[in-house]
């Protein structure tokens, strides 16, 4: 029977052969534009890399011209650390035991408050955006606890929460929660129906729809949903260590300014900073991999 | 190698569909009657949007008709099956599988084994003129070239019927004109029932075995046109006297059907 299949397709395949060539033209075309498009791509990243570059570098010359001259025009600049200060402090702590306890401290609740929000939030998102029960029963007790900040949680999280470092935990998965859930929604509910009836036709059982359309469908949503959650959840986390925390770079940031160690501010703020932006870098970086065919400008060209 | 296909009869009698309840609902399809033959190429040629996609929808299972009765090979047809193959218009590859992972989805929720599905998959890409093209995304090919993806995941199934709502509408004339040949020669080899739902009059009569013209929504059978052309049909048929003659015979009845419902809506005004 499968060897009829080959023999039945391949004459009436030869039989179109002056059609297939036809387009061949315009094929070659289609898998050449990649390699151009990066070539263009690699001059262009370089010079907005210079530009970047030197706008950073102009900024911080403003601000060691404003604190080392102690400008008090409508910004008091005169208690501010000039960057050089910033530098300085940077060179002491470098490699300090206890600065490193502070990251390793604020990177280990992030790693656990998110990691347990995205798994929550992915799983109940699919389940609200694909059934119709699941939407009428988990949505509207949602809804209301969406619009509080995670900063309002804080005082009843202490009261939640044997230790401190549980409550903190929580405040992080508060704040990733909601953006990650709302984002999963969405993406399933944007899949194009087609998609989920062109998979039925083919054969797919309601479990094969899910595992095959509807979390790839809604994987390029649940990866902004993500970013965005890594985002909130830094922020949920440095208000909740400064608030009562023991360790972390949001207590550390916190304590500089209750000690008077102005330049540890600024340093702990850079830091929070680099470590918002090395987390996202991070989940943009893996959802690429499991999205290589993911374009974003795909529906523009 | 060309014994008659003896699979793929469809049977629609007094089918009527509409959707929604009250005064909100709308008829879509009213009172078909229609048999379809083993192997038959038969369009539905109607005005856009009076439900020629809701019987595709029913035949492949996924729009419930109200009343009557649909029958593929004597069996009810109630949920889609990969006994009943569907190409819709564009953009339903999925995006996130490449070409070849395409084509093996049947196979694969058939639980047929990686080696062979991979090997079927290449098979009827290459027969195709895809050989290129297997590693590629959806989003890297062309439209044509799409809908050939398109058909080959279908007919790696071997569907008893292939159900094809408007699939080049979207193509330019040039391409649709290729990718019609290629179906008719597909068809020809590998005897499977075709409803092939189109609004393009020539495109129709240039496939068909047989056109069933639909009338304004709610849609009934309006009359259905026998074609006669010889087999096997090429680009030229499409400039022949005959093809010229039958097309002024069934834009006729078309345009017939599309002065009707200003009376109707004139005469309901008037009512009110």
């Amino acid at each position: 029977m499968e060897s009829a299949v080959q023999g039945a397709v391949a004459p009436g395949a030869s039989a179109n052969a002056t059609a297939l060539s036809a387009l061949s033209a315009d094929e070659a075309a289609l898998t050449n534009s990649p390699a151009r498009a990066s070539n263009v791509g690699f001059s262009q990243r370089l010079r907005s890399l210079i530009i970047g570059a030197l706008s950073i570098a102009l900024w911080l010359g403003l601000w060691q011209l404003a604190s080392v001259h102690k400008w008090n025009f409508f910004f008091r600049f005169e208690n501010i650390p000039a960057p050089s200060e910033v530098l300085a402090a940077f060179g002491e702590l470098y490699g300090a035991p206890k600065f490193a306890a502070h990251v390793g401290n604020s990177v280990r609740r992030i790693f656990l408050g998110f990691s347990l929000a995205s798994g929550l939030s992915v799983v109940l998102g699919l389940l609200i955006g694909r059934f119709r029960l699941a939407a009428q029963s988990l949505f509207p007790p949602l809804e209301i606890l969406r619009p509080i900040p995670a900063v309002a949680w804080i005082p009843l999280a202490i009261l939640l929460f044997a230790s401190a470092e549980q409550s903190m935990v929580f405040i992080t998965f508060i704040g990733a929660f909601f953006p990650i859930l709302l984002s999963t929604v969405h993406g399933v509910e944007g899949i194009d129906r087609r998609l989920v009836y062109a998979s039925l036709t083919l054969g797919a059982g309601p479990l094969d729809v899910f595992r095959e359309v509807i979390l790839p469908g809604a994987l390029p949503s649940i990866v902004t949903g993500l970013s965005i959650g890594m985002g909130t959840s830094w922020f949920s986390l440095v208000t909740a260590e400064m608030i009562s925390g023991q360790f972390g770079i949001g207590y550390y940031t916190w304590e500089a300014y209750t000690l008077q160690q102005y330049p540890k501010i600024v340093l702990g703020m850079i830091t929070i900073g680099l470590l918002g932006m090395g987390s996202s870098f991070l989940i943009k970086w893996v959802g690429r991999r499991f999205m290589p065919w993911f374009k974003p400008d795909a529906s523009a060209a | 190698m060309t014994q008659p296909a003896t699979l793929g009869a469809i049977a629609l009698h007094g089918v009527d569909i509409h959707f929604g309840e009250g005064k909100t609902a709308v008829q879509a399809l009213s009172g078909i009657d229609l048999k379809i033959e083993p192997g038959e190429f038969v369009s539905i040629l109607g005005p856009s949007g009076c439900g020629k996609s809701t019987i595709i929808g029913a035949l492949a299972g996924f729009t419930k008709i109200s009343s009557g009765e649909l029958r593929v090979d004597a069996e009810r047809v109630t949920a889609p099956g990969p006994e009943r193959g569907v190409v819709f218009q564009q953009h339903t590859l999925f995006p996130w599988k490449t070409v070849a992972k395409n084509v093996e989805f049947g196979l694969k929720m058939r639980g047929i084994g990686k080696a062979e599905r991979e090997r079927k998959a290449r098979d009827i890409l290459c027969s195709m003129g895809l050989s290129e093209f297997l590693a590629h995304y959806p989003h890297q090919l062309s439209g044509g070239m799409q809908q050939r993806v398109n058909l080959a995941r279908v007919l790696v199934n071997r569907p008893r019927v292939i159900l094809m709502d408007e699939p080049f509408c979207s193509l330019d004339a040039q391409t649709r004109l290729q990718m019609q040949e290629l179906l008719l020669s597909l068809w020809h080899e590998l005897h499977m029932t075709v409803v092939f739902v189109t609004h393009e009059v020539d495109e129709a009569l240039f496939l068909s075995d047989r056109v069933i013209v639909l009338t304004q929504r709610p849609a009934r059978i309006k009359t259905e046109i026998s074609i006669e052309l010889p087999r096997p049909r090429t680009r030229d048929l499409l400039t022949s006297p005959e093809f010229v003659a039958l097309k002024r015979q069934t834009l006729e009845l078309l345009l017939g059907d599309a002065l009707e419902p200003a009376k109707h809506s004139q005469s309901a005004a008037h009512s009110h």
